[in-house]
C-alpha cells in the first residue's frame, strides 16, 4: 500500500491541493484539544513533581528541569500522538473506510487515478510535518502550564521554575522529541489509513475499521517510544 | 469493441463466474442481465478491471486489458466512464466539483473551460444550475444523473453501468434509461449495463446477455427475448403474472 501511494502523481497540483487541505484539516483542526491537553499536562506534572521532591536538600529548580525534560521526552510527545491516534487516525480510518464501502474508491480507480496515492498520501505528508508542529506547540504550551502551576501555588517559586528551565539542557532531548513526533505522525496517518483502505462491508465495518485503526496506532506508538528510547538515550 | 474470453471469478470457494465469454457491440446498449447473484456486477467488475478475473480475458480493442499493470490500463480508464449502483459521487465535492475532477487529473483545460464543460454535462442530464449542491442534497434520480454528467465529462468512449434503475420509481427509471440511451446513439460508445429491470431489457436492450449461477445462457435482442425457447430465460423473464399475461398477449 505504500508502494502505491507514493507513485508520481496524476497531477502535482491536484495532491498538493490535497496535502494542503489534510493540513489544515489535522493541524488546524486539533491544536484546540492539543492546547488544552498540553497545559494541563504541564501543570499538573510540575505539581507532582513538586510534590514528590520537595525537601530542604534538594534545589528548588530541579522541578523545572524534571517537567521540561518529561515533557519534552515523553509527556508531550506521546500523549499528545496517543490523543492524535483518536483524533486524526479514527477521521482518516473512517473517510477512507466509508469511500470503501460507498464505491467511491472504485469510482477513482475507474478514472485511472492511483487511489492509494490520491486518498494515503497526502495525508501521510500531512501526518509527518504536522503532527511534528503540534508536538513543538505541545512542549511550548507544557512549560507554560507548569510555570502557571508554579505561580498558582506556593512550593515552586516562578523564578525557581525558570531557572530550572533554563539549567543543564541537553540538546539530545529535542532530538528525541523530534523521532518521536515524526514516527508517531507517520503511523496514526499510515496505520488509519490501511485500515481504512481495506474496509470490506458496510457501516459497521467503518466503524470497527475505525476503532482497530485508533487501537493498532495507540499500541503501534508506545512500541516505537520505547524502541526510540532505548536507541537515542 | 470490448470482447470478454471465457471469465472465471472465484472467492474463496465460491465460483461466481465459470467461463463467461461473450461480444459487447460498440455504439449499442449491451445489457447482461439475471437475477440477484447470477454473477452480474462480478462480470461487469472484472471486465472494467475493478476485479481480477480468476481465469480468462478482458480485451479493448484487441489489447489485452487483464495482462495490464496499473499504469498501462490507465489510457483505457481514461475512455471509460462509469455510473455506480449507489452513484459513488465523492460526499466531499459539489456536483460541478464531483464532475470537474477527471478533468482537474488528466487535461489541461483552464478552469473556465472545465466550467463550461461542466454545464454542458449537467445541461444534458437536465440538471442545470445544481452546480453547487452537494450529493447529500440530492434525491436519487438526481445522484444518478450526476453520476451520469461525471462519467461522460471525459467524453468516453466505453460506458458501464452498473444497476441503472435500482431504488427509482418506475418514471424517472424510464428517464435514467432514455438517458443512458441517448448517450450511447450520441457518443457512439459501447455501453454495458448491468440490470434485471425487464423495462430496461426492453426498452434499451440492443443486445442481451444473460446470465445465471455464472454461467451464460442466452444472447439476442429485445426483440428476440420475448420468443425465445431457453427455460432458464423464459424463468427469469417470465417471472412475473405480468410477464406472463403480456407473453400470452404476443
Amino acid at each position: 500500500m505504500l508502494r502505491l501511494s507514493f507513485r508520481k502523481p496524476e497531477k502535482f497540483s491536484v495532491y498538493w491541493t490535497e496535502v494542503m487541505r489534510e493540513m489544515v484539516s489535522q493541524g488546524i483542526g486539533s491544536l484546540g484539544i492539543v492546547s488544552i491537553i498540553s497545559l494541563f499536562i504541564g501543570a499538573v506534572a510540575t505539581i507532582q513533581t513538586a510534590f514528590q521532591l520537595i525537601s530542604d536538600i534538594i534545589p528548588r529548580s530541579v522541578v523545572g528541569s524534571i517537567t521540561r525534560d518529561s515533557t519534552i521526552l515523553e509527556f508531550s510527545p506521546t500523549i499528545t500522538a496517543l490523543v492524535l491516534a483518536g483524533r486524526i487516525g479514527s477521521s482518516i480510518a473512517s473517510q477512507i473506510g466509508t469511500m470503501r464501502v460507498t464505491e467511491q474508491i472504485d469510482a477513482l480507480e475507474i478514472m485511472g487515478v492511483n487511489a492509494p496515492g490520491y486518498l494515503i498520501s497526502p495525508k501521510i505528508i500531512s501526518g509527518v510535518t504536522m503532527i511534528p508542529l503540534l508536538i513543538i506547540i505541545s512542549v511550548g504550551l507544557g512549560l507554560i502550564g507548569g510555570y502557571f502551576a508554579c505561580a498558582a501555588s506556593a512550593d515552586v517559586s516562578t523564578a525557581d521554575y525558570i531557572d530550572g528551565l533554563t539549567g543543564g539542557f541537553n540538546p539530545v532531548i529535542v532530538s528525541v522529541c523530534a523521532v518521536k513526533a515524526i514516527a508517531f505522525g507517520f503511523i496514526i496517518t499510515s496505520v488509519c489509513s490501511y485500515q481504512g483502505f481495506y474496509t470490506s462491508g458496510g457501516a459497521l465495518e467503518v466503524g470497527q475499521a475505525a476503532t482497530r485503526g485508533v487501537v493498532f496506532s495507540c499500541v503501534t506508538i508506545l512500541f516505537a517510544d520505547l524502541i526510540i528510547s532505548k536507541l537515542m538515550l | 469493441m470490448i470482447e470478454i474470453k471465457n471469465i472465471y471469478k472465484t472467492f474463496g470457494d465460491n465460483e461466481v463466474l465459470r467461463g463467461v465469454s461473450a461480444n459487447f457491440k460498440p455504439g449499442k446498449n449491451n445489457l447482461i442481465i439475471g437475477s440477484s447473484g447470477s454473477g452480474k456486477t462480478t462480470l461487469l467488475k472484472c471486465i472494467v478491471g475493478l476485479h481480477e478475473p480468476t481465469k480468462g480475458e478482458v480485451y479493448y480493442d484487441q489489447e489485452n486489458f487483464t495482462e495490464m499493470h496499473f499504469e498501462g490500463r490507465v489510457p483505457i480508464r481514461k475512455q471509460i466512464g462509469m455510473l455506480f449502483q449507489n452513484s459513488a459521487l465523492f460526499d466531499s465535492m459539489t456536483v460541478e466539483q464531483n464532475i470537474i475532477f477527471p478533468l482537474n487529473l488528466f487535461t489541461e483545460m483552464s478552469k473556465a473551460e472545465k466550467v463550461d464543460r461542466a454545464n454542458f454535462c449537467l445541461e444534458r442530464v437536465n440538471l442545470k444550475g445544481k452546480n453547487k449542491l452537494y450529493p447529500s442534497e440530492l434525491s436519487g434520480g438526481m445522484k444518478k444523473r450526476v453520476g451520469i454528467a461525471r462519467a461522460i465529462s471525459m467524453q468516453p468512449r466505453y460506458l458501464f453501468v452498473d444497476e441503472p434503475n435500482s431504488g427509482l420509481d418506475p418514471k424517472t427509471a424510464i428517464l435514467i434509461d432514455e438517458l443512458i440511451s441517448e448517450i450511447t446513439d450520441e457518443y457512439q460508445t459501447t455501453t454495458v449495463i448491468v440490470t434485471h429491470d425487464m423495462n430496461s431489457v426492453m426498452g434499451i436492450g440492443d443486445h442481451i446477455i444473460f446470465l445465471d449461477n455464472g454461467l451464460k445462457w442466452w444472447e439476442g435482442s429485445n426483440h428476440e427475448i420475448a420468443h425465445t425457447d431457453n427455460k432458464e430465460l423464459n424463468q427469469f423473464v417470465f417471472a412475473s403474472k405480468f410477464m406472463q399475461a403480456a407473453r400470452e398477449k404476443l
